[in-house]
């Protein structure tokens, strides 16, 4: 499992199965903080470790669920997780917790998480699946950070809260509004589709 | 604070300056997969409006009669899902029972809905904004209509799109995600006339 699965596993979930560009999963509950960075980069980091225990989780104990509660199953041990980090975040970062306000408790109803619970957990062992909802997390991870950059450099003229334009420029109001992050999205999701699309067309041809 | 605000106001204020899709972002995913033909999204809609307001009702009076009282607040997102849950769960066979024609229409969507992000993000904004009972119900009921009206706006405009050519890349999630932003951008035009946070 260490090596070239893995890989591939990692390659996958992080470029050609996207859970943002490809599956289009689980933008809901994380794009309303992308306008800062160390926001989406805690939010994110939550939905990763999420992801990944709960995988883990779900694959250890799939023989002693039945079929038929399954769902609820899967939505009580992802809610178990997102408590836990909801509380480390009260305590350890109550400003960071104050400010993502509802959206931490929206992790779970994060589709990426019960989508790889549901795609990939089932089928595999424990290890496998926590090395999954890992990568998912990450490449989920790194889009929103990719569109926090933009935002806050642009909206705020900072990046991590460190002031890197200077004073003179003029800070793009509609970066910080919900819109920004909807046409960014959209021209992510271009471009990974048109850089996707490339090798495809050539053999094609 | 906010006690203060009006029920009306706060109805208005969440279909149109705090729309739950267009400007929290809640509800997304099933937003951009359903609104593909106008038929389901009226029915998702209607779905949505319909279990927001009675779990928001039924999560306020658990919030306040046994959560508080117990003082587990920390459980109280197991608490919410499970609300949402059971009420998804026995409005399905009350529908299925007393209306068939309703549960033809309305009945696919509901297992969608335990995972709609709209539905457990307004809960949770109740319980931050500790928004008392009438408050909640207006609330609640004005982010689902608020949703409905926004899926139906998408709806219509995506199968204008449908007829017109669209860079490769951009087909299918890529153009929606654009024609949200630019309705975002509309009901921003709104913020000015009623301000509530």
């Amino acid at each position: 499992m260490k090596n070239s699965p893995a890989l591939a596993n990692l390659k996958e979930n992080i470029w050609t199965n996207n859970p943002i560009f490809v599956q289009i999963l689980g933008i809901c509950s994380t794009l309303a903080v992308t306008n800062s960075m160390r926001n989406t980069f805690i939010m994110t980091f939550g939905v990763m470790m999420t992801t990944a225990l709960s995988s883990f989780t779900l694959s250890a104990i799939k023989q002693l669920i039945p079929r038929k509660v399954r769902m609820i199953v899967q939505v009580l041990v992802i809610s178990f997780y997102v408590i836990i980090i909801d509380i480390i975040l009260r305590a350890w970062l109550p400003e960071v917790s104050r400010q993502l306000g509802p959206y931490v408790g929206l992790i779970i109803t994060n589709c990426i998480i019960m989508g790889r619970a549901e795609a990939y957990a089932q089928a595999n062992k424990p290890l496998a699946s926590f090395w999954d909802g890992l990568t998912s997390g990450l490449g989920y991870m790194l889009v929103l950070m990719t569109l926090a950059v933009v935002r806050e450099l642009l909206g705020f003229g900072s990046l991590f809260d460190f002031r890197i334009l200077p004073a003179g420029f003029v800070s793009w109001t509609i970066m910080i509004m919900a819109p920004s992050a909807f046409f960014l999205v959209a021209i992510l999701m271009w471009l990974a589709k048109t850089i996707q699309s490339k090798p495809a067309r050539k053999e094609k041809t | 604070m906010s006690s203060a605000i009006n029920p009306v106001i706060l109805f208005f204020a969440s279909i149109f300056t705090s729309n739950i899709l267009l400007s929290n972002f809640l509800g997304t995913c099933s937003f951009i997969s359903i609104s593909k033909d106008w038929k389901s999204s009226f029915g998702l809609g209607m779905a949505v409006t319909f279990v927001l307001t009675i779990t928001a009702a039924i999560s306020w009076l658990v919030l306040t009669y046994v959560v508080i009282p117990l003082d587990i607040e920390y459980l109280s997102f197991i608490i919410f899902i499970i609300v949402v849950a059971a009420v998804v769960q026995i409005l399905e066979m009350i529908i299925d029972r007393a209306s068939p024609a309703l549960y033809m229409s309305l009945g696919i969507f509901l297992p969608l809905i335990t995972v709609n992000c709209a539905i457990l993000g307004a809960i949770l904004f109740m319980q931050i904004r500790q928004y008392n009972f009438i408050q909640t119900v207006f609330f609640a009921t004005g982010s689902g209509i608020g949703w409905w009206l926004a899926i139906l706006l998408l709806a219509a405009i995506r199968e204008r799109i449908e007829k017109n050519p669209v860079p490769a890349g951009l087909k299918g999630a890529g153009i929606t995600m654009i024609t949200i932003g630019f309705m975002a951008m509309a009901f921003i035009g709104f913020s000015g006339m009623i301000a509530v946070q």
